[in-house]
């Protein structure tokens, strides 16, 4: 009685430990990493000039954005994500992002927002990412900035020759959540045995190009919803696959 | 003996006193139960991923009432949305801030904010938990950061402990500050007014409040429009604009000239309490409002249609109209206990 007893108790509690660590596929894991460049060259603060489609020259001093909603896509399932990464080239460590838990297989894209979706924007308090503490958040007009841009230029004429582009806005016809969209050359392979790292071209200089060519001497301030859409459709071509290293 | 007898009976009593006093201000599970009103529809505030709790109401109320979250810690949420006034600023017709600066605004009465889609005069915040980092911020109100709030508050033995009892655990970051407010002033409920209890017939109304009433459905509730005494919607009410402050309103959130010189229609509950009127203030008395109100020729540009059907209003019917209004006074929630100063408990 006893022995039929113990083996039955061993035998369930083996089997709860088996449903626990038997998973159906395997998944694996990915980095992102965001790297800073001005066309051709890393981005570096303050004391590089870099120049704008019009040969006007300008700094950088500031540069962050909001990432989410990112979705790796592949022919049968894709890995769809609900996280929001606030990439700061001030802070280099938010620069890397990891994403977790993606089912094995062949990956042809990767498709992400940048900005904040209008959900996240009428929320109230949040933590993380998205805590108004970091300093990307309107309160007078309820929402999140979805990019700064900061710098300087001799022609702007503001004070101090500063230019600033803080972009945000969630609402018609001030918009400005874009959608980017990236193919893969080759398909990104996703498995348990390794950790692939996805590197991403971020051009800061397409933010002032195509489609609209900025010129800081008459446009060195957006801070609201005055032209911000104009700043988000040239924003929406800043990103390209740099490398897939697998 | 006698006097034993009488020191004993004496002490017996300032112990009970003690006692009750106490209980009369402990927060309970029941005090932060939300209620609807009869008659009330559903709240666009519903304390989602913010579960009301005792601990963390008073926490709330605690942040409310203590200037620590202004600057130079000279000003709290309380020193412009004071009770008396029904949590507008007594007698003050803009807002002022620290070092005497002095807002572009009234200070609007706060009550039933659950119910309200949007916040502010614009109603450019669109959630009830991020609404104090607009005060908290602006440079003539408490002239703060977030940060340096939390800061503050870390430093303080009273909140690292009070946000211990809140969430149990230690940590005091701004989701948990704007949370515990957003509890004590979304309870902030006012049903109970004479009115409220006129229309669930518990209570009479005098030949001229009953008048007053019957005008005030004809002219007045299609933007105030009952239960709550708005329609959440944003109006032009005639004001001309006042050239010092050019306040463009709702317009300044939307970009739309559509929009431009429009407010939020305010609640007229416990308006006996919140004067001065209008959204800078300009009208110290009701009957200024009214006869405003009633002088369509004074009108600015882009009036609301609605103004205009108004019409002229006898002197009579404006004495009546104000009578009804004084019935929306709410002593139940203006003497309510939950929301009295802690610190003067």
């Amino acid at each position: 009685m006893k022995i039929i007893v113990t083996t039955i108790l061993s035998m369930a509690t083996l089997l709860v430990a088996m449903s626990f660590t038997g998973k159906p596929t395997g998944e694996g894991k990915l980095t992102i990493a965001f790297d800073h460049y001005v066309d051709d060259k890393v981005l570096q603060f303050d004391s590089v000039l870099y120049k704008n489609e019009l040969g006007q020259s300008f700094t950088v001093t500031k540069f962050k954005y909001y990432i989410g909603n990112i979705c790796l896509k592949k022919t049968t399932g894709n890995k769809e994500t609900t996280d929001y990464y606030l990439i700061n080239e001030e802070e280099p460590a938010t620069k890397t992002i990891s994403v977790g838990n993606i089912p094995e297989g062949e990956y042809t894209g990767i498709e992400f927002i940048l900005g904040v979706d209008s959900i996240h924007n009428c929320s109230g308090a949040q933590s993380g990412a998205l805590d108004p503490v970091n300093a990307m958040f309107w309160a007078w007009n309820t929402g999140y900035i979805f990019l700064k841009l900061e710098g300087k230029s001799p022609v702007s004429k503001s004070p101090g020759n500063i230019f600033e582009f803080h972009i945000g806005g969630y609402k018609q016809p001030n918009n400005c959540i874009r959608t980017v969209s990236l193919n893969f050359e080759r398909p990104l392979i996703i498995s348990t045995s390794a950790i692939r790292e996805l590197h991403l071209k971020v051009n800061v200089a397409e933010i002032l190009k195509t489609p609209t060519s900025i010129d800081l001497s008459t446009l060195s301030s957006v801070t609201d919803f005055h032209n911000a859409t104009t700043i988000a459709d040239n924003y929406m071509d800043m990103f390209s696959v740099l490398s897939i290293k697998q | 003996m006698r006097n034993k007898t009488t020191v004993i009976l004496l002490l017996v009593c300032i112990a009970l006193l003690a006692f009750t006093a106490n209980n009369y201000f402990l927060i309970t599970q029941n005090d932060v139960t939300l209620k609807i009103p009869k008659g009330f529809p559903k709240p666009y505030y519903k304390f989602k991923n913010n579960t009301l709790s005792p601990e963390v109401f008073v926490l709330g109320r605690k942040l409310f009432y203590d200037p620590i979250l202004s600057k130079d810690s000279t000003i709290s949420c309380a020193s412009c949305h004071q009770r008396i006034a029904a949590f507008a600023h007594f007698d003050h017709p803009l807002s002022h801030g620290i070092n005497g600066l002095i807002g572009k605004r009234n200070v609007p009465a706060l009550q039933n904010l659950i119910w309200q889609d949007t916040y502010m005069w614009d109603g450019g915040v669109n959630n009830l938990e991020v609404q104090p980092i607009n005060p908290l911020t602006n440079p003539v109100e408490m002239n703060e950061s977030l940060e340096h709030v939390i800061e503050k508050l870390r430093l303080n033995e009273m909140y690292a402990a009070e946000f211990k009892i809140a969430f149990n655990d230690t940590a005091i970051t701004s989701e948990r500050i704007l949370k515990a407010l957003a509890q004590f002033t979304g309870l902030m409920i006012s049903a109970d007014s004479r009115y409220d209890r006129y229309i669930d017939g518990k209570d009479t109304f005098s030949t001229s409040e009953k008048n007053g009433l019957a005008l005030f459905r004809k002219k007045c509730a299609s933007c105030h429009e009952e239960p709550l005494f708005t329609d959440n919607s944003y109006r032009n009410n005639g004001l001309k604009p006042d050239p010092s402050l050019n306040d463009k309103g709702r317009g300044a959130i939307t970009g739309l000239e559509f929009d431009e010189y429009k407010f939020k229609v305010p609640s007229l509950r416990n308006i006996e309490r919140s004067y001065p009127y209008m959204h800078d203030g300009r009208f110290r008395k009701l009957k200024d409002v009214l006869d405003h109100y009633s002088s369509p020729g004074n009108f600015a540009p882009n009036t609301a249609r609605e103004m205009y059907e108004i019409g002229k209003l006898s002197e009579p019917d404006k004495k009546d109209i104000i009578a009804f209004l004084l019935t929306l006074t709410d002593n139940t929630f203006l003497y309510d206990r939950r929301f009295i100063d802690p610190f003067m408990q």
